[in-house]
């Protein structure tokens, strides 16, 4: 009897650089994408910074992850939301945000959705698990 | 759902956060500095005012007891480690970390 596929959710509050949580947390996401998981990724609150495109850290001296974040959508990992107030409560626009991969077909650059929190909260309680980072 | 809060609402806004993203039947946990939500008559109060008409609303005993709050907004329960896990064991929860 196959088993049903189980649905994680990946939220990510916390801002970049500051602590080590995004970076970890996107660790974990690159492991759990070689399972058979339904994966998907809410940015929320400061961690909304994490998908801003253009961050450079080389004055930090740290690897950034802006790299990273554009394989997602090689690892699979397609299901990624910004939560829309917390954009736009930080000032920025769906025009700030990275790119997380290519369309197979067209080449053209694929970003996370943004999305109101009634979405968001409908997606969480479908979930078997959710991970905050 | 089960929410876990652990955070001050004096400190961070992680509660209001969390009551934006709660639906109807969803369970909150206050818990570690996240109790501090619940002294009744606070500046933060109106939170759970606002937030006790669409779900239960649950301080962890021990973390109370430790901060000496005893006067909690009305429609608080609280609950002990062992309703603590028995709120894990009945549903999914996120960590309002």
């Amino acid at each position: 009897m196959a088993e049903e596929v189980k649905k994680i959710m990946f939220t990510v509050r916390k801002a970049p650089h500051g602590s080590i949580y995004v970076y970890e947390g996107l660790e974990v996401k690159l492991i759990m994408a070689a399972y058979d998981a339904d994966i998907s990724v809410v940015f929320m609150d400061d961690g909304v910074f994490a998908v801003k495109q253009g961050q450079d850290t080389k004055p930090l001296g740290i690897k950034g992850f802006e790299a990273t974040y554009g394989a997602l959508v090689d690892y699979e990992i397609t299901k990624v939301f910004v939560d829309r107030q917390s954009m736009e409560e930080r000032g920025m626009t769906e025009e700030d945000l990275l790119v997380i991969g290519e369309d197979e077909d067209t080449e053209e650059p694929i970003k996370p959705q943004v999305v109101g929190s009634d979405e968001i909260a409908a997606m969480m309680a479908e979930q078997h698990n959710i991970l905050s980072f | 759902m089960l929410h876990t809060v652990n955070k001050s609402p004096f400190q961070n806004t992680t509660l209001e956060s969390c009551i934006r993203f709660v639906r109807p039947g969803d369970v909150i946990l206050l818990l570690e500095d996240g109790v501090l939500a619940a002294q009744a008559g606070s500046a933060k109060s109106a939170l759970l005012e606002e937030a006790m008409g669409k779900c239960e609303i649950y301080a962890l005993e021990a973390d109370l007891k430790a901060r000496a709050l005893k006067e909690l907004v009305p429609g608080v329960k609280t609950t002990d480690y062992s309703g603590f896990v028995d709120l894990v064991e009945q549903h999914t929860t996120h960590s309002w970390l």
